[in-house]
C-alpha cells in the first residue's frame, strides 16, 4: 500500500489521476481506517490531503465561510464566527461520533463517505453550502446536495476530490438548526436527521426556507414541499403541522436494525417541527 | 488454647471490614501496566485465527484445508478432525461441538476451522484459502417460532424424558416448580391479570475480548494463559475435551476486563492448545469484537406467559408462569433458574412455574449475571405492578404484604432462614426518592429481585513471610474487587494493617480445585476460607509462642495481632506480635502458614428492591432514566465501594437490557449488529447517578455475615424500568428492549 502526502492541490490531482487501482483520500481517516480494519476496503494507495496548503483553514469569503476539506469538526466547533453564523451546521458536525472522533473527522469526509445518515450533510444542504472540487480539468463548484448519488456513491469523477466547502453569507433575520434522533445520547448514528434554514422578513413572516432530511432515503433529501409549508407563515402551529406532514410524506425510509419505516416516517415530522422552532428563534422570531 | 475457631456469627466491631482502602490493582489498571489476556506473549509464538460460518444452519459436507496449509508461514490448520478424543460426557461433547463445529454449523459465527501462522496477515490469507462445502439448511432464531410445527429442527433425539410426547423436537427439557392449587387460588382473586412478555438476548458486554496463549509439547505437558473467570474450569474442561490428565495442563489466569458470567466456559482455549500441539509452537489467539458478539455466549431470549390473581386489598391468591427460553444451539438455557427465581420474593400459597428449554440457530448461551432471573422477574413484577395500580394500591405496600420472610416456604422449595427482602422494601418506602415529585411525562416504577448465591469448592493458602507480612494465595480471578476483600479479611483476622497483606491469584498447579468466579460466591466462599486459613495460621503461631514460653498451648491466646499469656497462671510473658513470631519461625518449627479447603455451604439468598423514574418523549418513544435507587442486602459490606459498584453495575446493565441492547437477526439468521455501535450498551451520558442503599442483614453462613452481592442487582431492573416507562407512557410495555420504535408504536396504537 502506497502513502502520499502532497503539498499542493495540483500534485494531489496528478497523483489521484495517475493512481492505478483503489486510491483513497485521507483527511481525518475516521471512516477510511474503520473500513480498512474491518476488511471492507484494502486501498492500493492513500492520499493524505492534510499537508496541502490552505486545506486546514477556515476563511471569510464574500461574507460567508470557506472551510478547508481537512478542517476537523472540533476546529469548526471552536471557531467563533462560524458558529455564530451557522450554529446548525457546527452543531451537526459536532454530533458525529465521539469527542475523539470529532478531533479528526471532517465535513468533506462526512459528505464523501456518502452515508444517508451522515449528520453534517442535511445541515449543509439546508444551509445551501457548495463544494469546491479539484480535478484534472481544473476546479468546479457544485451544491452539496449534488455530491451523494446513493449510499457510498458520489458524483466525483476520476482524479477529483473536494478541497473546501463554502457556507454562503448569512442573510439578516436568518437561522439554521439540525436535529437528529438516536436511541442514546451520543456516539450513535442518526435514525432520522433534519436540517432547517429559514429567513424571516421584518414582520416575522418566513420569506424563504430550506428543509432537508437525512437517513430516510438513499441520499439526503431537500424537501421543497416542507419549505413551502413555512414560507409566508409566521412558523406557527398550523405551519408546523403542515411542515411535519410534508416531511413525513417525503420520507422514503427502510426497515433496518436502527429503525422502522413507521418510526422514521413519523419522527421526520417531529424533528422538523422541533428544528423549525430553533431556526425561527435563531432568526430572531418570537416563540 | 483459647481461639474462636468455629465461629458463631462474629458481630464485634470491625477494624478494617467496612472501610474503603485503595484497591491493590488500581495503579496497574490506570497506568496500563496490568496484563490482560492479549498482553501475554512467548518467544516464537504464532497467531491463531478462526474461520467462522456465515450460515446460521448448514451441514458441513467437506472442508479442504490443503491450499491453506501450503501457504508459506502457515504452521497448522485444524478442523474438528484434529480433536481425536471423543468425550463421553454430554455437556463436554456440546462444548466441543460449540468450540469447533462437527457435522453442522449451527449459528452465524460457529467455528469451522482454525489456523496458526507467523503473522495475522498470513493467518487471514489462510482462512480465505480454506474451502468449506456447505449444504445450507433453513434456520430459526426466534424462541416461539422454533417450537411451532414445521420449524427447522436443530438436533433430532436430544429431548430428555421431561418433554411431553409430540412436543417440538427443539424443546430439550421441561421443568416445573411450585406448590398449592393455582386454579383454586386464582378463583379466590378479585382480579386475575394474564400477560405475555418477550425479552431479547443480550450480551454481557465485557470490554476485554477473549484471549489466550497456549503452549503444548509432544510430551503432553501444556501451559495456557488466558482471560477467564475460572482457570480451574478451563483446565478441567480442556483436559476433558482433549483427553489429557488435568495435572498435565497448567492454566494461569490473566487480569480480566469484565466477565459477568460470559467467561465461565471455553471458546478459544482448546483450539489454541490443538494448534500448538500440531505446530509445536506457542499459539496466541485474540477475538475481535465481532467474534465476541457472534460466537461467545449471550444470555437467553425469552417468551413468557404470567398469570396472577390478587384480592382488592393486595393479597396474591394464586400465581402461574410459563417460561420459554432459548439458549442457542445446545441444551442449557437458564430457564430452570428463571423458573425458580421469578416468584421467589413472595410468600405464596398457590404457585406454579413451568419452564421450557429450547434450541435455536444462535450461539450457545453462557451465564450472564443471575442467569435466567431478570426475564422471569420482568414478567412477574410487571403483572404485580399492573394489579396493584389497577386496585389503586401502593406497589411497595402490595409487595410488603406478600413478601417472603424467615420461615416462608419459597416458590422453588426450600424454607427461608433470615432474609432481607422486607428490609429492602421498607428502606425503599422510607427513602426520599419514593415521595419525590415527578416531572412532566415521567413515571416511577419499583420491582424486587432474588438470587440464590453460591459457595462451592474453595482452596486458600495463607503464608506468613519472615518479615511478618502475609500473602493470601487463592484461585479465583478478581472480577469485582475480591483481592481487596481478601486482604481486608486476612488483615482483620491477623490484626495487621491492610497494606501488610497481598492477595495473589495463583495458577492451577499451586492450589486444589477452585470453583469458577460465579454465583456471587467469591467474597463469601473465598472470604470464608481466607478467614479460616488466617485462623489456622494464628493457631500455629500460638503453638510456636507456647513452645518458646515453655507452656501449654491452652495457656496462650491471640489478641490484637499478638499472642498473650491467657491468664495470670501462664506467667508474665510480654506479648509476641505476628512480626516477632515470624522473625524466629526458623527456630520454632519452620515456615508458618495456614490453609483451608472447603465446599462452602450457606451462601445465603439475596434480595433487592429497585426504584426508577423515567421520562418518555411521547413523540419519539425515547426513554430517559432520570433517577434510580438500588436497595440491596449485602449481609456485611466488606468494602462498601465495591458493593456500591456491584449494585450500580447491575442496575446499568439492566437498564441497557431494558431499553436498547438486543441481538438482531435477519431472516437469513445472520447477526445484524455485531459491534458496539448497533449493540447499544448505555453510555455514561445516558444515565443518572445510580444511588445505592446497602442493608446489612448478616448471613449466618459466613463468619462476618457476608452475602454475595454481584448478581441480584441485575434481577429487578428490566421490571422496574418497564413499570416506570409504563407509568410514564400510560401504556403497559411487555416487549424488551423498549427501544424507541417499539415504545412509539405502542403509544400511537393507544391514542
Amino acid at each position: 500500500m502506497q502513502y502520499q502526502a502532497p503539498t499542493t492541490v495540483e500534485s494531489a490531482v496528478s497523483a489521484l489521476t495517475a493512481a492505478e487501482g483503489d486510491c483513497h483520500i485521507l483527511a481525518g481517516g475516521t471512516d477510511l481506517l474503520v473500513r480498512m480494519r474491518s476488511g471492507m476496503v484494502s486501498p492500493a494507495a492513500i492520499l493524505d490531503i492534510k499537508k496541502i496548503a490552505g486545506l486546514r483553514n477556515i476563511a471569510r469569503e464574500d461574507g460567508g465561510w470557506r472551510i478547508g476539506a481537512a478542517v476537523s469538526c472540533a476546529e469548526m466547533g471552536e471557531h467563533d464566527g462560524l458558529g455564530s453564523d451557522w450554529p446548525g451546521v457546527v452543531e451537526a458536525a459536532n454530533l458525529i461520533g465521539s469527542v475523539q472522533i470529532q478531533g479528526r473527522c471532517t465535513i468533506a469526509g462526512n459528505l464523501c463517505n456518502a452515508s444517508p445518515a451522515a449528520d453534517s450533510v442535511p445541515a449543509l444542504v439546508a444551509a445551501g453550502a457548495t463544494a469546491r472540487i479539484a480535478g484534472p480539468n481544473g476546479t468546479r463548484e457544485t451544491a452539496v446536495q449534488n455530491i451523494c448519488t446513493g449510499p457510498g456513491a458520489t458524483s466525483l469523477g476520476k482524479g477529483e476530490f473536494i478541497t473546501s466547502i463554502l457556507l454562503p453569507a448569512k442573510k439578516p433575520n436568518s437561522g439554521d438548526a439540525y436535529l437528529r434522533f438516536i436511541p442514546r445520547t451520543e456516539m450513535d448514528i442518526a435514525v432520522v436527521g433534519c436540517g432547517i434554514f429559514l429567513t424571516l422578513d421584518n414582520e416575522g413572516v418566513c420569506a424563504s426556507a430550506r428543509v432537508s432530511l437525512g437517513a430516510v432515503a438513499p441520499t439526503v433529501l431537500l424537501v421543497e414541499e416542507a419549505a413551502q409549508a413555512l414560507v409566508g407563515t409566521t412558523v406557527d402551529e398550523t405551519a408546523l403541522g403542515a411542515l411535519a406532514a410534508a416531511c413525513s410524506s417525503a420520507a422514503r425510509p427502510i426497515n433496518d436494525k436502527r429503525g422502522t419505516i413507521e418510526f422514521r416516517t413519523h419522527v421526520s415530522g417531529v424533528l422538523a417541527q422541533r428544528a423549525a422552532k430553533i431556526a425561527k428563534k435563531r432568526a430572531g422570531g418570537s416563540s | 488454647m483459647a481461639l474462636d475457631n468455629n465461629p458463631a456469627l462474629d458481630t464485634h466491631e470491625f477494624r478494617l471490614v467496612g472501610t474503603r482502602p485503595n484497591r491493590p490493582d488500581g495503579i496497574d489498571k490506570v497506568t496500563g501496566r496490568a496484563r490482560y489476556g492479549a498482553d501475554i506473549s512467548a518467544p516464537g509464538m504464532l497467531t491463531g485465527m478462526v474461520l467462522r460460518s456465515r450460515h446460521a444452519h448448514a451441514r458441513i459436507k467437506s472442508i479442504d484445508i490443503s491450499a491453506a496449509e501450503a501457504i508459506p508461514g502457515v504452521h497448522a490448520v485444524i478442523t474438528r478432525k484434529d480433536f481425536t478424543h471423543v468425550p463421553e460426557d454430554g455437556d463436554i461433547a456440546d462444548i466441543l461441538d460449540n468450540c469447533m463445529a462437527g457435522e453442522k454449523a449451527l449459528y452465524d459465527g460457529h467455528a469451522v476451522a482454525a489456523v496458526a501462522a507467523s503473522s495475522s496477515a498470513t493467518a487471514q490469507e489462510a482462512l480465505k484459502a480454506i474451502i468449506v462445502d456447505y449444504e445450507v439448511l433453513p434456520n430459526v432464531t426466534d424462541v416461539d417460532t422454533a417450537i411451532r410445527e414445521g420449524a427447522p429442527i436443530l438436533h433430532a433425539g436430544r429431548s430428555d424424558g421431561t418433554v411431553p410426547e409430540g412436543a417440538s423436537r427443539n424443546i430439550m427439557s421441561r421443568v416445573e416448580f411450585g406448590h398449592g392449587d393455582v386454579e383454586a387460588g386464582l378463583a379466590k382473586a378479585d382480579r386475575v391479570v394474564e400477560r405475555s412478555f418477550k425479552t431479547e438476548a443480550t450480551h454481557q458486554g465485557y470490554i476485554e475480548p477473549h484471549a489466550c496463549l497456549a503452549q503444548m509439547g509432544q510430551d503432553g505437558q501444556a501451559d495456557l494463559w488466558c482471560c477467564t473467570q475460572g482457570h480451574y474450569m478451563v483446565r478441567n474442561t480442556c483436559a476433558a475435551l482433549l483427553g489429557m490428565d488435568q495435572g498435565q495442563l497448567r492454566v494461569t489466569a490473566s487480569e480480566i476486563g469484565g466477565g459477568f458470567g460470559g467467561k465461565t466456559t471455553v471458546f478459544l482455549e482448546p483450539l489454541a492448545l490443538v494448534l500448538s500441539r500440531k505446530s509445536s509452537r506457542p499459539v496466541k489467539m485474540v477475538m475481535s469484537r465481532a467474534e465476541v458478539l457472534r460466537a461467545t455466549g449471550p444470555t437467553a431470549s425469552s417468551s413468557m406467559d404470567v398469570r396472577i390473581g390478587m384480592t382488592k386489598d393486595g393479597r396474591i391468591t394464586g400465581a402461574h408462569a410459563e417460561l420459554r427460553y432459548q439458549g442457542g444451539a445446545y441444551p442449557g438455557s437458564p430457564v430452570q433458574l428463571g423458573a425458580m427465581a421469578g416468584f421467589a420474593p413472595y410468600d405464596l400459597e398457590n404457585v406454579k412455574t413451568v419452564g421450557w428449554d429450547i434450541v435455536t440457530n444462535r450461539p450457545k448461551q453462557a451465564a450472564y449475571r443471575a442467569p435466567g432471573a431478570p426475564m422471569a422477574a420482568f414478567g412477574v413484577e410487571s403483572v404485580i405492578d399492573e394489579l396493584a395500580r389497577g386496585f389503586g394500591l401502593d406497589p411497595i405496600e402490595v409487595r410488603l404484604k406478600n413478601a417472603a420472610r424467615e420461615g416462608t416456604r419459597s416458590s422453588y422449595g426450600p424454607t427461608y432462614p433470615a432474609i432481607g427482602l422486607e428490609a429492602t422494601l421498607q428502606a425503599a418506602k422510607d427513602h426520599p426518592h419514593w415521595s419525590a415529585p415527578l416531572g412532566k411525562n415521567q413515571g416511577r416504577g419499583v420491582a424486587c429481585g432474588f438470587w440464590f448465591n453460591f459457595g462451592g469448592d474453595t482452596c486458600v493458602s495463607l503464608n506468613i513471610t519472615p518479615d511478618g507480612t502475609a500473602t493470601v494465595t487463592e484461585g479465583n480471578p478478581d472480577i469485582g474487587g475480591s483481592r481487596a476483600a481478601m486482604s481486608m479479611m486476612a488483615a482483620e483476622e491477623l490484626g495487621i494493617p491492610y497494606e501488610k497483606v497481598r492477595t495473589v491469584i495463583t495458577d492451577t498447579g499451586s492450589l486444589g480445585q477452585n470453583e469458577v468466579t460465579d454465583g456471587s460466591r467469591v467474597t463469601f466462599a473465598v472470604g470464608l476460607a481466607t478467614i479460616k486459613a488466617a485462623r489456622a495460621a494464628k493457631k500455629e503461631m500460638c503453638k510456636r509462642v507456647a513452645k518458646i514460653w515453655g507452656i501449654d498451648e491452652d495457656a496462650v491466646e491471640w489478641r490484637e495481632g499478638a499472642v498473650h499469656p491467657a491468664g495470670p497462671n501462664a506467667g508474665l510473658h510480654p506479648p509476641m506480635t505476628l512480626a516477632e513470631i515470624a522473625a524466629v519461625a526458623s527456630n520454632t518449627g519452620g515456615p508458618i502458614a495456614g490453609h483451608h479447603e472447603v465446599t462452602a455451604e450457606g451462601a445465603g439468598v439475596s434480595f433487592a428492591t429497585h426504584m426508577v423514574d423515567s421520562e418518555v418523549d411521547a413523540d419519539t418513544g425515547a426513554v430517559k432514566i432520570v433517577r434510580y435507587t438500588v436497595f440491596q442486602d449485602a449481609g456485611k459490606a466488606v468494602h462498601p465501594d465495591y458493593v456500591e459498584g456491584q449494585l450500580q453495575g447491575g442496575a446499568v446493565q439492566g437498564i441497557g437490557w431494558a431499553l436498547n441492547e438486543e441481538y438482531i437477526y435477519g431472516e437469513d439468521g445472520i447477526l445484524q449488529n455485531p459491534g458496539f455501535l448497533d449493540y447499544r450498551v448505555p453510555v455514561a451520558s445516558d444515565l443518572p447517578m445510580i444511588d445505592t442503599v446497602i442493608l446489612e442483614i448478616p448471613n449466618p453462613g459466613h463468619p462476618y455475615g457476608v452475602r454475595g452481592v454481584g448478581e441480584t442487582s441485575i434481577v429487578p431492573p428490566l421490571a422496574a424500568v418497564a413499570n416506570s416507562v409504563s407509568a410514564a407512557a400510560n401504556v403497559r410495555l411487555t416487549d424488551i428492549p423498549m427501544s424507541p420504535p417499539k415504545v412509539l408504536a405502542k403509544i400511537r396504537e393507544t391514542v
